[in-house]
């Protein structure tokens, strides 16, 4: 336990592990660390971003839906008020053909009735001409009485 | 065991005290303890290298287990030094301390090894008659790593307040500024100075020493009939266990000395 020369030899190699540290082990890991905090740091602000952006999204995908909504509205409202118009109209343009059915119909009716009658008359005329006719045949001189049997025709037409 | 005819507890704890040495001139000074040195730098060799290794291929990424070992030990002790020094602690205090806690961890450990297996491994493999492999139980290895603490304080003291700050810290402090406490002051400081590096050294030195004393007595317990080497076994274990922490709490309570010491160097008063 006598203090001697190694005490310098000591104080030397200490000396040279202190500036060994110093100078080889300290700075690489210093960096080393400080660059991993560095990334945390950054992932960190990523994720604090990255929520803010997902926010902001939730928070314009839910305008978007609401818009979307109220334009589905419109359209269901526009489309119902186009559907009572058509059927409105058809309603319309059933009714118009309708009569337009009906009274082509009367006109034919009419016509028919018309005709009908004409026929009848004829007919009837040419009965009572045949019946006076063959009541007279004797008398009447198909010639002499023409005229008559002609106003007799005329008055039953 | 030292391979004496005739083996008395004395010589057994002479032999296990005896440093190697080698003289390099004339005269007892200019001894050196062989054992102490080489010992000492291999182990500073093999601390200080195995973290250099690692950090030399340190990622910012993931660390791998090594990596994150020394990750941590160096953050405790960076943390410790941060709570400490108020300064740029990365230039110089912080890999001084790294270094301190490094060396001198490694160094107390060679405490628990067991005394007689590495005396005769060093006597019969190396053929070392004399090899104390504890560079802590030394005192010239406490000595000059408290003198070197030491002498950067006063080496921080001069940069940091100029030599007229320093001088007037010697005189001023801790009592006033009157020329009738100068010298009180000055001596009250003297005192200080020469009591930091006596206590900071022979607290390591007498903490380990006792340690490996306690070994010795307990290995010469061991060597008294087969119930000593039972209980010395036993106490022996124990012994070493709470050895561990006795040498973790040395290096480390000498390591932040050295921080303290060199941050108030640091601090004008």
């Amino acid at each position: 336990m006598n203090i001697n020369f190694t005490l310098i030899s000591q104080a030397l190699a200490f000396s040279t592990f202190i500036w060994f540290t110093v100078k080889f082990v300290w700075p690489p890991l210093l960096k080393a660390i400080e660059e991993r905090q560095k990334t945390i740091a950054d992932g960190l602000a990523a994720g604090e971003r990255g929520k803010h952006e997902l926010e902001l999204a939730s928070q314009r995908s839910s305008e978007i839906l609401k818009e979307a909504k109220q334009q589905a509205a419109e359209i269901i409202q526009q489309a119902e008020k186009r559907a009572s118009e058509i059927v409105e109209e058809s309603k319309k343009t059933a009714k118009e053909e309708g009569g337009r059915i009906i009274s082509g119909a009367k006109a034919e009716i009419d016509h028919e009735i018309f005709s009908a009658k004409e026929a009848l008359r004829q007919h009837a005329a040419e009965l009572a001409i045949a019946g006076a006719s063959k009541i007279l045949r004797r008398e009447v001189d198909a010639k002499a009485h023409a005229d008559l049997l002609a106003t007799i025709e005329e008055d039953l037409k | 065991m030292a391979a004496d005819s005739e083996l008395t507890p004395t010589k057994y704890i002479d032999h296990h005290l005896t440093h190697m040495t080698v003289q390099v001139s004339e005269g007892a000074f200019w001894t050196l303890h062989i054992d102490t040195l080489v010992t000492s730098i291999l182990l500073g060799f093999l601390g200080i290298g195995f973290v250099w290794l690692v950090v030399r291929k340190a990622t910012p990424g993931v660390p791998s287990r090594r990596q994150a070992f020394v990750e941590l030990m160096i953050e405790f002790i960076d943390n410790e030094v941060k709570n400490t020094f108020h300064g740029n602690r990365h230039v110089f205090v912080a890999p001084t301390a790294l270094t301190i806690f490094v060396w001198v961890i490694l160094m107390n450990t060679m405490d628990i090894m067991p005394i007689d297996i590495t005396a005769w491994v060093t006597e019969n493999v190396f053929g070392l008659h004399y090899w104390k492999i504890v560079p802590t139980t030394d005192v010239n290895t406490t000595f000059a790593l408290a003198l070197s603490i030491w002498f950067l304080m006063i080496f921080f003291s001069v940069k940091v307040k100029g030599l007229g700050g320093w001088m007037h810290e010697l005189f001023c402090t801790p009592f006033g500024k009157n020329p009738l406490l100068w010298i009180l002051n000055l001596l009250f400081n003297f005192i200080e100075y020469v009591s930091k590096p006596l206590s900071h050294s022979l607290r390591l030195f007498g903490n380990i020493y006792a340690g490996e004393i306690i070994f010795l007595l307990l290995g010469m317990w061991a060597a008294t009939g087969v119930a000593g080497a039972f209980f010395g076994a036993i106490l022996g274990a124990g012994w070493a266990i709470f050895h561990i922490l006795i040498v973790t709490l040395q290096a480390f309570i000498f390591m932040m000395l050295a921080v303290v010491y060199i941050s108030m160097a640091h601090e004008s008063h």
